[in-house]
């Protein structure tokens, strides 16, 4: 029976919009066919803290949770995040990083200092390391809170799901003004 | 039609597709969504009551009176509730009653770990265990007709990662409310004095021989016999870890947790070789099966403590502890914290600045604890604050004069600080209390409490007025302060510090992310770069949009650097400019 089960993490900081654009995913890939589990913590960590989401899909799958070192793609809404879930990628995983970089408390006050050398270090440990400006290019697409959607336009070139599904869905999760502007922002980061 | 739920959603669905239509709760991570999803549906009553204990007793009245009555709390509000389950257990339910208890392995919001799956044992009432959110949706109407047949309450056990994940979920067809709502007199059963007790003790145990019969046959109680040489037993999450990991093992998949299909499990045990029992926290089915003189292997390889994911399970089955080769780098923390403008931070900056000792309790002010604020000395459960105060102002003496502050929020006060400090006035306390009133329960996302003036439905509604109730519980000093001017909450706090008997301050402020706030959120602030001496005393506040850098010497010049505002993220709220000595920030 083949069965393979990809696991994708979503990373990042509370308000980025993480949650919103791991329902979108998923949304997609049902409407694809595909099994799909996710899953999120909710409670203390929107304060600001952590945010992760793991998504899996394939014909059949039973945990929503990945394994350590089995994570296929990462998109990291904060640069440094990145660095944080290293444990959970594969070795062949692909890395998808936004360029933002939201100071955690003891960078803000000057006590440590922002990481160094984040791309270069992802660069020599992985093969595929996309950069990505995403808040640069949502703002091009017309709002600065789209840039989830920007992201998930760079994902969308590594997921097997076609366009028109992405256009359906992306049209079902935002009220009819913000529409044409998402669907612009998903647009330039898959191109981007 | 299939649609993307997570479990508590499907909760919430399973509940009113088996045409429920009645639901009490208190909110707690991870069980909160439940009734705010369930409350959205067509024709339903569906309550936050001030606390656990009440919910499940509202929930025992409605069924008593004939409606099938469901009640949700987190796994530590059973505690609280656990008073009237444990004699419902005695008295039946008349017509139907699920308790769901959301337990959070890991902690990930929660102050303990305890496995809830130990009480439907103790207090002998079945308990089912999801493992996703279809059978999150079935199993609660399964709960229900159990809890019908066999006239007991039913326990719907979830976790957080049940609960927080999401997964397909096909809908039915909701079954329509039926009212066999009626009052109907039986003393016998529902008068619990000892002499009626003992009778229903013994029905309690006739009904768990019949529900260990049931549990035989149960639907959701399931053998996969694949490969013979490895057996797992197991219930819930575990389960997906599990089958993630090793799909071509045999499984015993239990639906029901207690009691347990004895029969079954021999079954199950004679047709493979090696058994494996795979839970998180407690090793609940492992005692009862070796007590069964059945072999299993569990806790000598399974972790007693957080929730599990298909890795621990197969590195402890293959016995592989090899060291993860991408190890975690070394990177600064993410510590949740107070927002931007939160009311908390001026009334901590100032408690963590005195000399006093802080008995907190559990609401977003307990971020508080940490730098740079640590403004709070002490968290053990909902409410303790008051009677720990008043405990510890007592054994001190005047050891303790003018030193113990207690503070408690709003909503935690009205779930279980009014007891406490009604003793206080009552025990003549010396200590202080302050009622930390955001207007609204943020901690688990903003829901309405009796002092909002709003129910979950969204109707106005009588509004608890505090500075009255406290007045009542006879305590006489009694102030309202803002805790936005940190000079008057420093004056009050010091003032009633120095008086004797109980005193409470009622620091007044919405919420800022507070839906019906009238007050804007002000403008952002600036530091002017020119006047700033990088002294760093606004960074005491643990402000987010306020940052510090370095900047190089100049002659002459002592500072090596200035602090700046985020003006995306300030809300306004005035305080760095209260502590600024040097007016440079407007
Ligand atoms: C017995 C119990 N029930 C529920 C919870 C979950 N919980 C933690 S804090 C809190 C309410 C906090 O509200 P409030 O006291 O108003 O403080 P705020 O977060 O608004 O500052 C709740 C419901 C818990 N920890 N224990």
């Amino acid at each position: 029976m083949d069965n393979e089960v990809k696991s994708i993490l979503l990373a990042g900081v509370g308000g980025q919009g993480i949650l919103r654009a791991s329902d979108i995913m998923c949304e997609a890939l049902m409407e694809a066919g595909f099994d799909v589990k996710k899953s999120e913590v909710h409670g203390m960590a929107q304060r600001g803290g952590c945010v992760t989401s793991h998504v899996r899909y394939g014909s059949k799958v039973y945990s929503p949770l990945a394994k350590l070192e089995s994570i296929d793609i990462i998109i990291s809404f904060e640069k440094m995040e990145t660095m944080r879930y290293l444990n959970y990628l594969s070795k062949d995983a692909s890395l998808i990083v936004n360029s933002e970089k939201i100071y955690p408390p003891a960078v803000n006050i000057g006590d440590l200092p922002y990481p160094k050398d984040i791309t270069k270090l992802l660069q020599e440990r992985y093969k595929t390391v996309q950069k990505i400006d995403a808040t640069e290019l949502a703002q091009k697409a017309g709002n600065v809170k789209a840039a989830n959607v920007v992201l998930l336009g760079a994902i969308s070139n590594l997921m097997e799901i076609n366009s028109a599904i992405w256009e359906k869905i992306i049209k079902k999760s935002f009220p009819e003004k913000l529409i044409k502007m998402n669907l612009a922002a998903f647009q330039i980061g898959k191109t981007a | 039609m299939k649609v993307l739920m997570s479990g508590n959603e499907a909760i919430a669905r399973g509940v009113y597709e088996a045409g429920v239509r009645f639901a009490a709760a208190y909110p707690g991570t991870p069980s909160t969504e439940i009734l705010e999803e369930f409350s959205k549906y067509e024709g339903v009553y569906a309550e936050w009551s001030p606390n656990e204990k009440v919910a499940v007793e509202v929930a025992i009245g409605a069924a008593l009176a004939g409606e099938k009555a469901l009640a949700v709390m987190k796994h530590v509000g059973v505690n609280v509730a656990a008073d009237p389950i444990f004699t419902v257990s005695y008295t039946g339910t008349n017509s139907a009653l699920v308790i769901v208890s959301a337990d959070d392995p890991s902690l990930h919001s929660s102050q303990n770990e305890q496995d809830n799956r130990n009480y439907a044992k103790f207090a002998k009432i079945p308990m089912l265990e999801p493992a996703d959110a279809q059978e999150a949706k079935e199993f609660v109407k399964l709960a229900f007709e159990i809890s019908e047949k066999f006239d007991t309450p039913v326990f719907l056990r979830s976790t957080t990662r049940v609960s927080h994940s999401k997964s397909l979920v096909s809908l039915e067809e909701p079954l329509p409310h039926q009212d066999k709502t009626r009052i109907s007199y039986n003393p016998e059963k529902f008068v619990m004095v000892p002499a009626y007790a003992r009778l229903r003790r013994v029905e309690v145990e006739k009904r768990l021989v019949n529900l260990k019969e049931y549990a035989e046959i149960f639907s959701e109680n399931k053998m996969e016999i694949n490969n013979p040489d490895v057996g797992i037993i197991t219930a819930g999450m575990p389960y997906n870890y599990a089958k993630d990991v090793f799909p071509d093992y045999s499984y015993l998949k239990l639906g029901m947790v207690y009691p347990l299909p004895e029969k079954l499990i021999r079954e199950f045990v004679a047709k493979v070789k090696k058994i494996y029992v795979v839970e998180e926290l407690d090793p609940f089915l492992e005692e009862q099966i070796k007590a069964m003189g059945i072999k299993v292997i569990g806790k000598e390889i399974f972790p007693y403590t957080n929730e599990f994911d298909p890795g621990i399970i197969e590195n402890a089955i293959n016995k592989s502890t090899k060291p993860s080769t991408a190890s975690v780098q070394n990177i600064p923390s993410r510590p949740p914290n107070l927002c931007p403008g939160c009311p908390h931070r001026g009334l901590f900056y100032v408690l963590g600045k005195l000399k006093v000792f802080v008995a907190g309790d559990i609401g977003c002010y307990t971020l508080s604890f940490m730098k740079p604020l640590e403004g709070l000395h002490s968290c053990i459960c909902m409410g303790a604050s008051i009677g720990m105060a008043h405990g510890m102002s007592k054994a001190l003496k005047e050891k303790g004069k003018g030193k113990i502050v207690g503070v408690i929020g709003d909503s935690t006060f009205i779930h279980s600080g009014i007891t406490p400090l009604l003793n206080m006035a009552y025990n003549k306390s010396n200590a202080l209390i302050i009622i930390c009133d955001n207007s609204t329960t943020a901690m688990t996302g903003m829901q309405e409490h009796p002092a909002t003036g709003y129910t979950l439905l969204g109707e106005k509604t009588k509004q608890l007025d505090l500075k009255v109730l406290v007045s009542a519980l006879g305590i006489d000093n009694i102030r309202v302060i803002d805790p936005y001017d940190l000079k008057e909450t420093r004056n009050a706090i010091k003032e009633e510090l120095a008086k004797d008997g109980p005193s409470v301050i009622i620091s007044q402020r919405p919420c800022v992310l507070f839906k019906r706030s009238k007050l804007k959120t002000e403008r952002a602030l600036k530091i002017d770069p020119d006047k700033c001496t990088g002294c760093k005393v606004c960074l005491g506040l643990g402000c987010p949009p306020i940052s510090w850098q370095k900047i190089e010497k100049k002659e002459g010049s002592k500072r090596e650097g200035i602090a700046m505002i985020d003006e995306t993220l300030c809300n306004g709220c005035g305080l760095c400019m209260q502590v600024c000595k040097f007016g440079s920030i407007s």
